[in-house]
């Protein structure tokens, strides 16, 4: 009995453009399952953000998205420059987006407090030097 | 209920060339024993299978012009796309006039109820208790897009009515005006459309009322008829009453353009119009307050039962507005900030207006996750040999017991080959 839908994506770090694809494909898969759509917009606004980051501060990763009867986790994992103080990159309006970046309408330091917001659970584990792991967890 | 359709499949034409599944934006078609099939549950009406469909194996079914003859009184609702056209029209008269003359007894533009549409827009932005972005609810197959893919996002879409109601309402509400006699059921109201989503919407008559509007029939079938009883000088008694706002309505933007607040955004084709769902969806598009959004390629005037192709109609449009003053409609109670309750839409979006959306059966977290290990074992080509537009749709079709996994050729191919190793 598999009670589990496990989906893996890589997060191209060269693309902008294929940014969100991931958060996109699970959203199609929630939706064909019937899920609330509530739980599929604070999905879709938490991988998003997750991905955008991976993309713009890790040159890309990997996104891994079990779906359970009773919740959805997202682990988002990158080998990127890691964040010195999580505490501080939590908080609002905290950036270190370099200005082409910010050009594109990024970098106004609202992902990770967001991530926060629409998830039930968010843990950042992330090593200077060697990379970040983002789990959230949305209960359904 | 079943929702109707106007989007239909011609089978005899069909040769299930399997080209129409790759641009279908809800994957609703499936090709099964040589013919296309549209799944009723997931079609939107958007026309993009009519669009791509060489063999005009997929048609748009509306009412013919006869429809309204048990109607004493016939009201005609030209879409403000008609204007375009038409080559050198300078004057909005011949088209009224014209359509006088093919037997309407009373014309009422669908652009001046759209400037009264734009005005409630103003008023209901002014609100600040309603989620932003404000999404427009003119086009249907937004509507039904919204329902099906985006159902969080169904509270941004504007509860007012629809220009082509609203000048159902005003022009029903003036033929008694002129004749009371009449009743309601002698009252014949024609919407001359751009395009089958509001063939449909209109059948699917989304109000519990009596419907508003009788028959939707096509720009393009109407065409000639039209044309010849257009004469170059019109009989000064009908006029036109379309300001620029109105008729701007036609194209893409013209709607945005309406609402006097640049925090807009206007997004036309059917592609675009689910991108930019999917960043609202997600939250990234901040600080926008209204979202126009049309399926069809450059707004109304990219319909596919339209006949001038939409740059040139687009073109047309700016040279017919030029002299124009910019509004020339108002709602009747000018200094209330509300919209009037005959205009608003109480019953909730996705039960009414576009029918109830529960595409297919819910699938089970064991089902999709079945899905997903037999998608992983498919080539990945999205050949569509198999009859469904990706792999991915395959292995949803065999799970779900619509179709055989024997109907991909490619599997069973290299299964032999396989074989033939050993
Ligand atoms: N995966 C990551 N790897 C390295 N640093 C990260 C990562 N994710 C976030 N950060 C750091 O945390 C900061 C805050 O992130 P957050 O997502 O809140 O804002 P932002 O990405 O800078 O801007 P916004 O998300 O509003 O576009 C980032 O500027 C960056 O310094
Ligand atoms: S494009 Fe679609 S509808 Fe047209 S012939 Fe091919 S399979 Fe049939
Ligand atoms: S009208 Fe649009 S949604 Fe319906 S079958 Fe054709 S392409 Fe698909
Ligand atoms: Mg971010």
């Amino acid at each position: 009995m598999a009670d589990v839908l496990k989906l893996h994506f890589d997060v191209d770090g060269d693309d902008f453009t294929s940014a969100g694809e991931a958060s996109a494909d699970v959203k199609k898969r929630l939706r064909l399952m019937g899920c609330d759509p509530e739980i599929i917009r604070r999905v879709s606004i938490a991988m998003y953000e997750g991905e955008i980051n991976m993309v713009i501060h890790a040159g890309g990763g990997v996104a891994d998205v079990s779906v359970y009867s009773d919740k959805i986790e997202i682990v988002l994992e990158d080998k990127g420059p890691g964040i010195p103080d999580i505490a501080l990159a939590m908080s609002e309006g905290f950036s270190t987006a370099p200005d082409t970046v910010r050009s594109l309408g990024f970098g106004a330091g609202m992902g990770l407090p967001n991530m926060k917001r629409y998830t039930d659970v968010l843990h950042i584990d992330s090593k200077v030097g060697e990379g970040t792991k983002v789990t959230m967890i949305v209960n359904t | 209920m079943k929702y109707l359709h106007s989007v239909t499949l011609v089978t005899d034409k069909c040769h299930g060339c399997t080209h129409c599944l790759d641009f279908c934006p809800t994957e609703a078609i499936r090709v099964r024993g040589g013919k296309a099939q549209i799944n009723p549950d997931r079609c939107i009406d958007c026309g993009e299978c009519i669009r791509v469909c060489k063999n005009k194996a997929k048609k748009s079914v509306y009412d013919k012009l006869d429809l309204l003859s048990k109607y004493k009184f016939k009201i005609a609702l030209p879409a403000p796309a008609l204007y375009g056209q038409f080559d050198n029209l300078d004057d909005l008269d011949c088209v009224i006039d014209g359509l006088y003359s093919m037997g309407f007894d009373y014309v009422f533009e669908v652009a001046r109820a759209a400037e009264i549409v734009s005005e409630y827009t103003r008023r209901y932005l002014k609100r600040e208790d309603v989620p932003r972005p404000v999404i427009s609810s003119a086009c249907p197959v937004i509507l039904r897009l919204i329902s099906l893919m985006f159902p969080s996002l169904a509270d941004h879409v504007i509860p007012v009515m629809s220009p082509m109601e609203t000048a159902a309402i005003y022009a029903r509400r003036e033929a008694k005006r002129l004749h009371p006699e009449l009743t309601d059921d002698d009252i014949g109201v024609c919407f001359i459309s751009p395009c089958p989503a509001k063939v449909s919407y209109v059948k699917n008559n989304p109000t519990n009322r009596r419907p508003l509007i009788d028959a939707v029939v096509s720009m393009k079938e109407i065409y000639f008829k039209l044309i010849s009883c257009m004469t170059r000088e019109p009989d000064h008694e009908h006029v036109s009453r379309s300001g620029v706002v109105g008729l701007s309505w036609a194209t893409s933007g013209g709607e945005s353009a309406a609402i006097f607040n640049e925090k807009y955004l206007a997004a036309d084709g059917i592609d675009n119009v689910i991108q930019v769902l999917e960043q609202i969806e997600n939250n990234a598009l901040p600080n926008l307050e209204f979202v126009e959004l049309n399926s069809c390629p450059g707004g109304c005037v990219g319909g596919v039962m339209t006949v001038a192709n939409p740059f040139i109609a687009k073109a047309r449009i700016q040279g017919l507005r030029r002299y124009l003053p910019v509004t020339r409609n108002f709602a009747g109670d000018r200094d209330s900030t509300e919209v009037p309750e005959e205009f608003i839409i109480h019953t909730e979006l996705k039960k009414r207006r576009i029918g109830t959306f529960s595409p297919d059966e819910k699938l089970t977290l064991q089902q999709m996750t079945e899905i997903e290990a037999l998608s992983e074992q498919l080539p990945q080509l999205d050949c569509g040999v198999c009859g469904a537009p990706t792999c991915h749709a395959f292995a949803e079709d065999v799970i779900r017991g619509n179709a055989s996994l024997s109907g991909c050729i490619v599997c069973s191919f290299l299964s032999n080959d396989e074989e033939d190793v050993k």
